[in-house]
């Protein structure tokens, strides 16, 4: 079986090649960032400080990482417990997520290693970014210590693996505390820019928005993310995280919604409150309205039918269009509508090296994940360490062919 | 349940924000300026547009030189602004309505009284000095950044080509060299040929401003850029001509910088305070449900399995009746039958 040729064919995947390829030019442009600087790889200006590896690698990568304080709060906080299958990959991807994030911001920033200088060394606490920064990573611990007990079974560590779950109530409470205050911090960053902010997205409001959003982005990732790896994981699968998946779909489709329609609302809030509804006439306008109608309300609309007609396929498609929506508005804050005052020929595009690094950085971060996911026990539980709440109703005790008559249908508690 | 608790958490957040309105109105109170510190007065009606100030900034701040010399007048066809070789740049501007000429104006730092580009850094590398500087400090930047973000009047630069060690570049007011004694004016100051340029406390330089005005009537605009732009600025500018036409934004409003953010920033104890509790509160509430619906369950399922073992010991005894009624039924049947039976073979017998 295993002769060259047969290594050779098992190998030379596409997908692998891809994965090569990909690796092999980000390398290269990390070597670049190291030796010839920002400018070497960068189209950054004085007037553009802040480029795509802000834009994509923090602001995106922050905001589509939130499934995972939604989840385990939604599961741990406010008693969702049918959807305890999906937390453990919301956390997982959001451990993920976040490591990537304080990874991305080594190329960034002009020198890496300065980074914990503003915990250790001097702190600015007037800084908004301040505020993010210390909230990031003490959140990343927190994700670690979340995660950590996946990684304990997978070693078989039962002792400090008990000790982690038994503060799960804690952490969760934790993490939720800290992404509300960095997740709208993001959206913070801006309100010192008054004058470099187009008026229709800069708002008093900017903290609430990005909160809001991010909510809605954090579900949607995990709807989203629970389809590939559907797909893709299928048999790292237990029976429990199949028989919950519908139900967390259409639990997340319709939580998504509603956020979406606060979101829409006050969106709209913060449009009349500062009085600005004349920009909507502009370009700027047009646009603003395209972020808003196709990739607020429309998604909120989506979500909201396939729930009723219990359609996964349109959460599916719902959840794309809400991700990209995110991304898009995030875009919109930090490059384009700001510095809407410069001449066109002065605005920033990328450079197609910070393209790589961001699609390199994403890569590592699916292949990690993917590692993690077929060795540790993420979508299923661990034999030894088995613990699933069960739905009420679902006693262990109870003699087997009451339990399935006394049952309630996963959606009917929502309604 | 659902939908209540998402209500719920949107609604904590909503408080919050609100929260964090009310603490904005109650921010920071307006901040004066240091008294007695310094800054610079330029006035726009004086400059030539000759660049030396270009050149003395660049001379005392040991900067490199630029491609074009500073006598080559033919790179103010551009609009410039500064970078990470050059503090200040001289701009001209044509066909200002009302002005007879090209108008000059020269930028650098504004040396705000409270400034944006300080009050954004996370690790305080910018100092607000007593006598009226922003200096910025090498040891402690991260180079994020944020600064230039933040700065109203673009003005902090990096050098990008640095793999390791860039450097946020921008005007000191020549701060480092006037407390050493090498200089007694910044090196604009000193090079100006016209006076278009004057170094002085800033109360005094609002005083020679107001004086000019008085002394040429029509000469200018009665109003003196940086007095309370921004919340105020050390460099202040006089010109005769509105100071959007010369580059410098009108619609900056006098609210400080640091008043923008003290909001958000406000809220963040409360976030950390409320939240947790607000959140332990939701969890008991899901807690006490929980339990109060697993006891109902627990007697539910209590309730359907006693009902459940009647029913089928109500069965069993049926079908034990029936069976016994069954069997009584056979017996009797095959006892007929054998009586039958020996009924018939006694007549035969008789027979
Ligand atoms: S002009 Fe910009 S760099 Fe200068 S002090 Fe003000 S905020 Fe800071
Ligand atoms: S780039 Fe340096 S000076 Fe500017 S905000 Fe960041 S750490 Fe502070
Ligand atoms: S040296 Fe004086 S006159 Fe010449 S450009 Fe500078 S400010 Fe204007």
């Amino acid at each position: 079986m295993s002769t060259a040729a047969e290594m050779k064919k098992t190998w030379l995947t596409p997908f692998n090649i891809i994965v090569g390829i990909i690796l092999l030019v980000g390398g290269f442009v990390t070597i670049l960032r190291f030796t010839k600087g920002l400018a070497g790889v960068t189209n950054l200006t004085d007037n553009y400080p802040w480029g795509i590896w802000i834009s994509f690698d923090l602001l995106c990568g922050v905001a589509l990482a939130a499934g995972g304080f939604t989840t385990s709060a939604a599961c741990y906080v406010f008693g969702l417990k049918r959807f305890h299958s999906a937390v453990r990959p919301a956390i997982l991807t959001a451990f993920l997520g976040y490591s990537l994030v304080v990874f991305a911001l080594h190329y960034d920033v002009g020198r890496p290693w300065r980074l914990p200088y503003p915990f250790f060394v001097q702190s600015g606490t007037t800084s908004v970014l301040f505020e993010v920064g210390l909230c990031v990573f003490l959140y990343l611990i927190v994700l670690f210590v979340e995660w950590v007990p996946s990684a304990l079974e997978w070693l078989g560590f039962k002792k400090p693996r008990n000790v982690i779950v038994r503060m799960t109530l804690a952490l969760t409470i934790f993490g939720v505390v800290l992404s509300t205050m960095h997740q709208s911090s993001l959206g913070a960053l801006y309100l010192i820019a008054p004058s470099k902010l187009h008026p229709l997205w800069y708002s008093m409001f900017l903290p609430l928005f990005f909160f809001v959003s991010a909510i809605a982005a954090g579900l949607s990732m995990v709807l989203f993310e629970g389809t590939l790896s559907h797909h893709y994981l299928h048999d790292k699968m237990d029976k429990v995280y199949l028989s919950e998946h519908d139900g967390v779909t259409f639990g997340f489709a319709k939580g998504a919604a509603v956020v979406l329609v606060v979101y829409f609302f006050i969106k709209i809030v913060g449009i009349t409150l500062d009085n600005n509804w004349h920009y909507l006439l502009t370009g700027y306008g047009a646009w603003f309205l395209f972020e808003l109608l196709g990739f607020v309300a429309l998604p909120a609309f989506l979500y909201a039918i396939a729930v009723r007609e219990r359609n996964a396929c349109l959460v599916r498609w719902a959840a794309v269009i809400t991700v990209l929506g995110i991304i898009l508005n995030r875009f919109n804050v930090s490059l384009v509508a700001f510095n809407w005052q410069l001449p066109p020929a002065q605005k920033y595009f990328p450079s197609w090296m910070e393209i790589a690094i961001s699609v390199f950085i994403v890569t590592v971060g699916l292949l990690v994940f993917r590692f993690i996911a077929t060795k540790m026990p993420i979508f299923y539980e661990h034999p030894d360490f088995k613990e699933h709440v069960p739905h009420e109703g679902e006693e262990e005790e109870a003699p087997e062919f009451v339990e399935h008559e006394l049952k309630p249908h996963p959606q009917s508690l929502g309604h | 349940m659902k939908r209540r608790a998402f209500l719920s958490l949107l609604g904590a957040g909503g408080a919050a924000c609100l929260l964090g309105q009310s603490a904005q109105a109650a921010g920071p109170k307006e901040f004066p300026g240091y008294p007695g510190s310094f800054g610079v007065l330029f006035d726009a009606t004086r400059c030539i547009g000759c660049r030396r100030c270009e050149a003395g900034c660049n001379q005392v701040n040991g900067l490199p030189a630029p491609p074009e010399p500073f006598d080559d007048l033919s790179v103010l066809d551009k609009q410039r602004r500064t970078n990470a070789k050059t503090y200040t740049i001289v701009n001209r501007y044509d066909n200002i309505p009302g002005a007879a000429g090209p108008v000059f104006r020269k930028n650098q730092c504004q040396h705000c009284l409270e400034p944006a580009c300080a009050s954004s850094c996370f690790v305080r590398a910018f100092t607000k000095t007593p006598q009226g500087a922003v200096t910025w400090d090498a040891s402690v930047c991260v180079g994020c950044r944020y600064c230039m973000i933040a700065c109203p009047f673009d003005i902090p630069t990096f050098e990008y080509w640095e793999p390791l060690s860039p450097r946020i570049m921008k005007c000191t007011m020549c701060w480092p060299q006037i407390t050493t004694g090498k200089l007694t004016v910044p090196g604009c100051v000193g090079a100006c040929p016209v006076e278009a340029l004057v170094y002085g406390k800033r109360a005094d330089l609002l005083r020679i401003a107001r004086g000019r005005f008085a002394a040429f009537p029509g000469r200018y605009l009665d109003h003196i850029y940086g007095e309370h732009e921004m919340g105020g600025t050390n460099w202040l500018y006089i010109s005769g001509v509105p100071f959007k036409d010369i580059g410098l934004r009108e619609d900056l409003g006098t609210t400080s910088a640091p008043q923008y953010t003290s909001g958000a920033l406000a809220v963040v104890p409360i976030i950390a305070t409320a939240w947790p509790a607000l959140l332990v509160g939701i969890y008991a509430i899901h807690r006490r449900m929980d339990k109060v619906s697993h006891e109902e369950q627990v007697q539910a399922v209590t309730q359907a399995v006693a009902k459940a073992q009647e029913e089928a010991a109500a069965k069993l005894a049926k079908a034990k009746a029936d069976a016994e009624a069954d069997k009584k039924a056979a017996i009797e049947r095959e006892v007929k039958k054998a009586l039958e039976e020996a009924a018939k073979g006694q007549t035969e017998e008789d027979k």
